[in-house]
């Protein structure tokens, strides 16, 4: 028996109110004002209900690295910020390149049940950058593998990534491609640019990554494939997407919230939580990243989550690892950076924050967004509240926020995945009820089918 | 002054009051007996990352003129090689009761790392970071560059209107940089000279002129010509061909030593690459100030750990 969920007069993404009503798993009707009884009656009054989240981009750690991140508390970190799906990076130990691992990680995900954990497979053994992984294995297993990707390391060698988009073609995947030349960012520390020269940090230039684009898009269009371009960063990176796109190449690209609101200035007093890579780019970069976010060359945005033990952060910037947490802030910072700004309104960030990341990932029913008949995953968001970002507020492992101390706006209320509750009045539902929950809801699946 | 991490965070009269009182210092290397009381009873660490055992003697030498407690602790061959972090290290230095810590590091920002933290509350003085800045020797060249033009009168004066022309490998030069910020807050104009390979990208918002070709640079006839080493491994990295070459382009060969201006004057921060960046003659001329800045780096050396240390500096 599953929950019947009645969400009373929330503010849908288009901007009108209606009542959810969540029966089985799905939604079963919306509407104003709807007759239903209901095991468990929420007031939406203020928020808005967002389709669920699915972040194509997140280092889950499992397995290897447990004590940065392990499927179950970044599948917390992901409900508590209101996504309902999670695509897990392939730079794990073992490195997820075989069936074996890419399985064994989407059925953990799928035991604690907070989101739909999806792996994505590297597209290099070891993510060594010599042979091809055993990409048809990881496509026709049961995690049913459609986004490949190196990601924390480039796929540099031309030919090899030519045979990559081309393999990839034959099982309708996609090449998520972390565009970094390495010999044009060796040592590097942070964006090429006056700041870095002044602070004697090695520079991480733009044209680094901007020319692996262009390689790419050319590529993808030579052999007819397609191409989606991770945690684009520089102003010239946009333009090249443009390009692409106008003339007719099949290529998606990405953005962070952290490229979207924080500049390079940030590096300035060596504060390692600000060291991420790509880097933080100028203003005119985030200029750029936004207007290429509202004007479609940027499909989507992804996080980047990418947690590390507090030791890798609590040190001189060079000995520092690359990357910060963002699950648990994601919403808060596209809203500071691209809603209150006016450059996106909430159908916007339905589209590029849930519709088009699962559609490049090939992940079903987040197609209509909130629609009678769709899976009932779905998340409630206050806009309107604002608060000092704490690392109490993180539920990951990891507490690399560049966020902290720091005032947002908004505040996850609710997370609805599939149908069950695992985020109630702004706190994680827990892990007992969850993982029940999960276990009804495939139970009730397996009944249906 | 509560730490020296840069140059750039001091102002005219901060930067000229660290000259005066290195004047007073230099008084005391006359004296019988060479030692002042300052700062007796505190405890000054050497804490150096990297081998420099030039900037670290000249720091044992300072503290101990000054009759303050010097431990010097050399990464190599302790628990740092070995892996124990710089959090772990500077909360040992505190656990001791270190009141100041010198620290030279291959990291750019990692004495601002250390005096930002909790780990530590003692004075951090940066004698050296990374490719960033290096606070003591540019100190050091403005008192010597002061010296040579005023002589015992330097007391009070700034560089107003003295020029001068910086050549060689910018790009890795922490010299360069804090010499850049000081010599330009006391009133220098700074020329850069160096292939562009050699240079940061961006240079162009700096407070300097930048000139490629070292023959007409020194045609301006600069006042001060201070020659950066050139590190040899740098050409393997493709930032110039070979050193006969880097060295017929932008050493200070014994040509243009003599097309100098008669009371300019040539500088070295040392170690010197004779015959690579500046000729024997050039090294060992009256104009080289080359002996004269190590000897002022102990006086500059003393009036900083006694301005972060004595608290007349006050809190910054």
């Amino acid at each position: 028996m599953t929950e019947t969920i009645l969400v009373r007069a929330v503010t849908l993404a288009d901007g009108t109110s209606s009542d959810i009503l969540v029966r089985d798993g799905r939604i079963a009707e919306l509407g104003r004002a709807i007759f239903a009884s209901a095991d468990r009656l929420i007031d939406g009054a203020g928020l808005i209900a967002l389709p669920g989240l699915v972040d194509l981009h997140t280092h889950l750690r499992e397995p290897g690295f447990e004590q940065s991140e392990t499927i179950f508390s970044g599948s917390r970190a992901a409900a508590i910020g209101g996504f309902t799906a999670v695509h897990a990076m392939a730079n794990t130990s073992p490195v997820a390149d075989t069936a074996g691992v890419v399985e064994q990680v989407m059925s953990l995900g799928d035991r604690h049940g907070y989101v739909t954990v999806r792996p994505i497979g590297a597209v290099t053994r070891g993510l060594e950058g010599q042979h091809l992984s055993e990409i048809g294995a990881m496509a026709n297993s049961r995690a049913k593998v459609r986004v490949f990707s190196d990601d924390g390391k480039c796929v540099s060698d031309a030919l090899l990534m030519r045979r990559a988009l081309e393999y990839v073609k034959t099982f309708g995947g996609v090449i998520a491609q972390h565009a970094q030349e390495p010999r044009l960012t060796e040592g590097a520390q942070m964006n090429e640019s006056t700041l870095s020269g002044e602070l004697g940090l090695a520079g991480w230039p733009a044209v680094a990554e901007e020319a692996i684009i262009a390689r790419d898009v050319l590529l993808a269009k030579h052999v007819g494939a397609r191409l989606h371009v991770c945690h684009l960063s520089t102003a010239g990176s946009v333009e090249v997407v443009r390009w692409a796109k106008a003339r007719g190449i099949d290529v998606t690209a990405e953005v962070t919230p952290h490229h979207l609101l924080l500049t390079e200035q940030l590096a300035a007093n060596y504060d390692s939580r600000y060291k991420v890579n790509p880097p933080l780019r100028r203003d005119e970069d985030v200029r750029a990243v936004r207007e290429g976010l509202a004007d479609g060359t940027i499909d989507i945005i992804a996080t980047d989550h990418a947690p590390h033990p507090v030791e890798a952060k609590d040190c001189e910037w060079e000995a520092a690892a690359f990357g910060m947490v963002g699950l648990e802030s994601a919403l808060s910072v596209v809203q500071a950076s691209v809603v209150d700004t006016g450059l996106l309104d909430w159908a916007d960030i339905a589209r590029v924050f849930s519709k088009t990341p699962a559609a490049i990932g090939q992940l079903a029913g987040y197609a209509q967004g909130i629609a009678v008949g769709a899976p009932a995953s779905f998340t409630l968001y206050d806009p309107s509240v604002s608060r000092v970002f704490e690392a109490t507020q993180l539920r990951g492992k990891g507490v690399n926020s560049p966020y902290l101390s720091t005032t947002l706006p908004g505040r996850i209320m609710a997370t609805f995945h599939r149908g069950y509750a695992t985020v109630l009045d702004g706190e994680l539902v827990d892990a007992e009820t969850v993982a029940a929950a999960a276990r009804a809801h495939d139970q009730a699946g397996a009944g249906r089918g | 002054m509560r730490h020296l991490l840069s140059t750039r965070d001091l102002s005219r009269d901060e930067a000229i009051a660290i000259l005066d009182v290195a004047e007073d210092m230099a008084d005391v290397a006359h004296r019988e007996v060479r030692k002042l009381p300052a700062l007796r009873g505190k405890t000054v660490v050497n804490l150096f990352f990297e081998d420099s055992t030039r900037t670290r003697i000249s720091f044992e030498a300072a503290a101990k003129r000054l009759s303050a407690d010097v431990i010097n602790f050399s990464a190599k061959g302790s628990s740092v090689s070995k892996g124990e972090s710089l959090k772990d290290t500077a909360q040992t230095l505190a656990a001791i009761g270190a009141d100041a810590v010198v620290i030279r590091h291959g990291a750019s920002g990692a004495p601002r790392v250390l005096a930002n933290s909790d780990w530590i509350d003692a004075a951090i003085v940066n004698a050296g970071d990374g490719t960033h800045e290096h606070p003591t020797q540019a100190l050091l060249d403005a008192f010597t560059i002061r010296r040579r033009l005023h002589g015992a009168d330097s007391r009070g004066h700034d560089l107003d209107g003295v020029s001068v022309a910086i050549v060689g490998d910018i790009l890795h030069s922490r010299v360069a940089r804090s010499n850049a910020w000081l010599l330009t807050t006391l009133g220098a104009s700074i020329t850069f000279v160096a292939p562009a390979t050699l240079l940061p990208i961006g240079i162009e918002n700096w407070p300097v002129e930048v000139r490629y070709d070292l023959d007409i640079a020194l045609a301006a006839k600069p006042d001060v010509v201070m020659m950066l080493r050139i590190q040899g491994e740098r050409m393997h990295a493709a930032f110039f061909p070979s050193a006969r070459e880097y060295s017929r382009i932008w050493g200070l060969d014994d040509e243009r030593l003599a097309m100098l201006a008669a009371d300019s004057i040539v500088m070295h921060p040392g170690p010197m690459n004779r015959g690579l960046e500046i000729s024997a003659a050039a090294a060992d001329s009256p104009r080289s100030t080359v002996r004269e800045q190590v000897a002022n780096g102990v006086s500059i050396r003393m009036a900083v750990l006694y301005l972060t240390l004595s608290g007349e500096g006050g809190k910054q």
